[in-house]
């Protein structure tokens, strides 16, 4: 099981690289908001398996959940920041 | 022996789903269509190895492991609220910016 | 009675969240639950006192079902992310259209559910549209008048 539990932790190290590279190469400023958003989901279920790898889940628990808030508050936080900040473009709505 | 099999189970789901997630927010053309990808298929897989977790931790029955596991059904209950606020943030912030849709008739000769 | 009913939810939820039960520690839950349920209570609970339980209850029974349909979306997703010719599947396109729901839970349970499934995006709410990103053309077309409103419809504002 535990063997199990580092190999899930490894692939999801993996992936979180894979992400990195929208973050690095992402086209748009809300690219690489995504990209920091998906690392951080990815990060909460890593921070429970590391606590079950080290068999102190109940420490590890509530990180996880102030790592999830926080991701998701400095999502909704910059989407809000970069919404007011280039809102002169208001005109370029149209379908393509 | 049956909660590992089930938790087993459901961790390997939703890596699977991570994988899809990534793998979509790396193919897919636009910021549009790749918020699709992040949005819904992390989430689910967020929610199903959280889940997979919260299972495999009752298999000692005792109080102080039942609240953790609770806990963690917490942290999906609020992952699966507060992924699609983020989504839907995000994806308003995008079009009021003015980011370019990619489109089918545009892009096909 | 909106206080009293916020003080009891918060003051389980702080139960579970520190896990211990001497007296110091439920003492300070104590305090911040009155403080919480005093100045914060029309967060968690507005309007009709009738209306609270069938929000929670019916949200209960809606869950089950929208979790089955985020599954066979998310295989749907996986088929079109995993196709080797991705771009000849994908048809993104905006919708705009009306929902029938009243209150403002169910419109967000419902905004929250087409986020949640095949291959739609809520971009916006404005009284009663939603503007909604679609991933496929038959995405945007089953979205007016779906079962899930007439789920939502039915769990939340009471069988229509």
């Amino acid at each position: 099981m535990e063997r199990f539990f580092l190999a899930v932790g490894i692939a999801l190290m993996l992936l979180m690289f894979l992400s990195l590279y929208r973050v690095l190469a992402g086209p748009t400023i809300l690219d690489r908001m995504l990209g920091g958003n998906v690392i951080g989901t990815k990060t909460t279920a890593l921070l429970l398996l590391i606590g079950l790898l080290y068999d102190n889940v109940g420490m590890f628990v509530d990180i996880a959940i102030a790592y999830a808030m926080l991701n998701f508050i400095a999502t909704l936080g910059s989407a809000k920041y970069f919404l007011h900040r280039k809102s002169i473009h208001l005109e370029d709505i149209s379908k393509g | 022996m049956i909660l590992n099999i089930v938790s087993i189970v459901l961790i390997a789901l939703g890596l699977f789903f991570f994988a899809v997630g990534t793998l979509g927010i790396l193919r897919f053309p636009d910021f549009y269509t790749r918020v699709q990808a992040a949005g819904k298929c992390d989430s689910l897989a967020a929610v199903l190895v959280l889940i997979g977790i919260a299972v495999y931790n009752l298999g000692d029955l005792s109080l102080a492991a039942v609240l953790v596991s609770i806990k963690i059904l917490f942290i999906a209950a609020f992952v699966f609220i507060s992924s699609p606020t983020a989504t839907h943030a995000i994806t308003d912030a995008a079009l009021l910016i003015g980011v370019k849709p990619w489109t089918k008739e545009k892009n096909t000769p | 009675m909106a206080k009293v009913v916020t003080f009891f939810v918060m003051f389980a939820f702080w139960v579970v969240m520190s896990g211990m039960f001497d007296a110091f520690h439920l003492s300070l839950g104590v305090v911040s639950c009155l403080l919480i349920a005093h100045f914060s209570h029309s967060l968690l609970l507005y309007g009709d006192p009738k209306s609270w339980g069938r929000g929670f209850f019916g949200i209960l029974f809606y869950l089950p079902w929208l979790f089955w349909e985020i599954l066979i979306s998310n295989l749907q997703v996986t088929y079109i992310v995993l196709h080797p010719r991705m771009l000849d599947l994908i048809d993104p396109q905006l919708v705009r259209f009306k929902t029938s729901l009243k209150r403002p839970l169910s419109k967000v349970t419902l905004a929250q559910s087409i986020t949640l499934t095949p291959g739609t995006v809520t971009v916006d709410i404005e009284e009663d549209e939603l503007l909604v990103y679609a991933l496929t053309a038959s995405g945007a077309e089953s979205l007016p008048g779906s079962a899930m409103e007439r789920r939502i419809a039915a769990a939340l504002e009471g069988g229509k």
